[in-house]
């Protein structure tokens, strides 16, 4: 399995941390952009969504 | 027993809620509300409690009605989740249970919320009725101001910003109290101190540890138990005349930078007061 992915914005190479789940929001190191974990095994993110007017807590 | 989490995307909270599930053994799912579907007729999901930590209202309230017409047992209810949800629905809950709140006015259209500024006193607080994380609160110092945010407002495109939330401005210091709450108990508190009057964490507010005292502890249950109980993190405002008044209750509380602070566990307490509900030890009153 690729434990390696490349950010979507910058192409920053980017490595699977042990314990990470899918679905889970990461920040790329290099430009900052949020990213969400599509996938584990292969290794896969997407941009995070943007956030909505009615997002919150 | 078995846990549905009914989740948006796993951030720093949900990793911390299945970190604890996954700590006590439990069993579980993760429900992605981006790719469920409900068949109202046919109840599909099969769960003894449902704990909801949806990032968008709408969905969560929505989620969170079928589940429980379909008889799952949710944290938080339904009805937690649509007074909490509407800054309106909470103050009237609110008020209506003596709690001490700062002075709030509502009005339908720009003249009269332009009315009940004047009549409030600068500077006003103008709030939409749904939102979080301090998005469009404006405060507003004048009646040019004031003219100008609310034919701003009216052309904001849907009809809930023109519902006028107004609130007097409280001249608190540069912070204010989140009071999470678990039941019948006030778990932690932190002050989010910023010089901005905006203190909200996620624009920036510091997280530093708040002793509960016991006046602070009985105003947060009893507001906790106003809009309808189970897990809530309350906005308490520190007036320099009239002591405590409790200004927001979130009920999909956000807690990473108050565990480190408080030395709380606090997707811990969450977790067991779920499974406590699941379980039927702690006592459940559906919504409807």
């Amino acid at each position: 399995m690729s434990k390696t992915s490349e950010c979507p914005e910058c192409g920053e190479a980017l490595t699977l941390e042990e314990g990470t789940i899918q679905g889970e929001i990461m920040q790329c190191p290099s430009c900052g952009v949020e990213l969400e974990v599509t996938s584990v095994d292969p290794f896969e993110v997407e941009p995070a969504p943007e956030e909505e007017e009615d997002w919150g807590e | 027993m078995k846990i549905g989490l009914l989740a948006s995307r796993i951030r720093v909270e949900e990793k911390l809620l299945i970190k604890a599930l996954d700590k006590r053994g439990l069993d579980y799912d993760v429900i992605d509300d981006r790719t469920v579907s409900f068949d109202l007729a046919r109840p599909h999901l099969r769960y003894d409690v449902v704990l909801e930590r949806c990032i968008n209202h709408s969905r969560a309230l929505y989620a969170l009605r079928i589940l429980e017409d379909w008889g799952i047992p949710c944290v938080n209810r339904y009805t937690v989740a649509d007074v909490c949800g509407n800054k309106l629905l909470t103050s009237s809950a609110l008020a209506k249970a003596k709690i001490p709140v700062p002075e709030i006015r509502i009005a339908f259209t720009p003249e009269s919320a332009l009315r009940a500024i004047e009549e409030l006193g600068y500077p006003v607080v103008l709030k939409p009725g749904v939102g979080s994380w301090g998005r469009l609160l404006s405060k507003i110092n004048d009646r040019e101001a004031a003219e100008a945010i609310l034919e701003h407002k009216e052309l904001l495109g849907t009809y809930h910003h023109s519902i006028f939330y107004v609130q007097e401005y409280i001249k608190k210091p540069d912070r204010d109290i989140r009071v999470f709450v678990v039941g019948d108990e006030a778990i932690a508190a932190i002050y989010r101190t910023s010089p901005h009057w905006i203190t909200n964490t996620s624009r920036g507010g510091a997280s530093s540890v708040c002793e509960i005292s016991p006046e602070l502890a009985e105003l947060s249950v009893r507001a906790a138990q106003a809009v309808g109980g189970g897990v809530v993190a309350l906005d308490v405002l520190e007036d320099p005349d009239r002591g405590l008044l409790v200004n927001e209750v979130n009920y999909t509380m956000e807690f990473r930078n108050s565990v480190e602070p408080t030395g709380v566990d606090i997707p811990g307490k969450i977790v067991d007061y779920a499974v406590g509900v699941g379980s039927g030890k702690i006592p459940y009153t559906p919504s409807h």
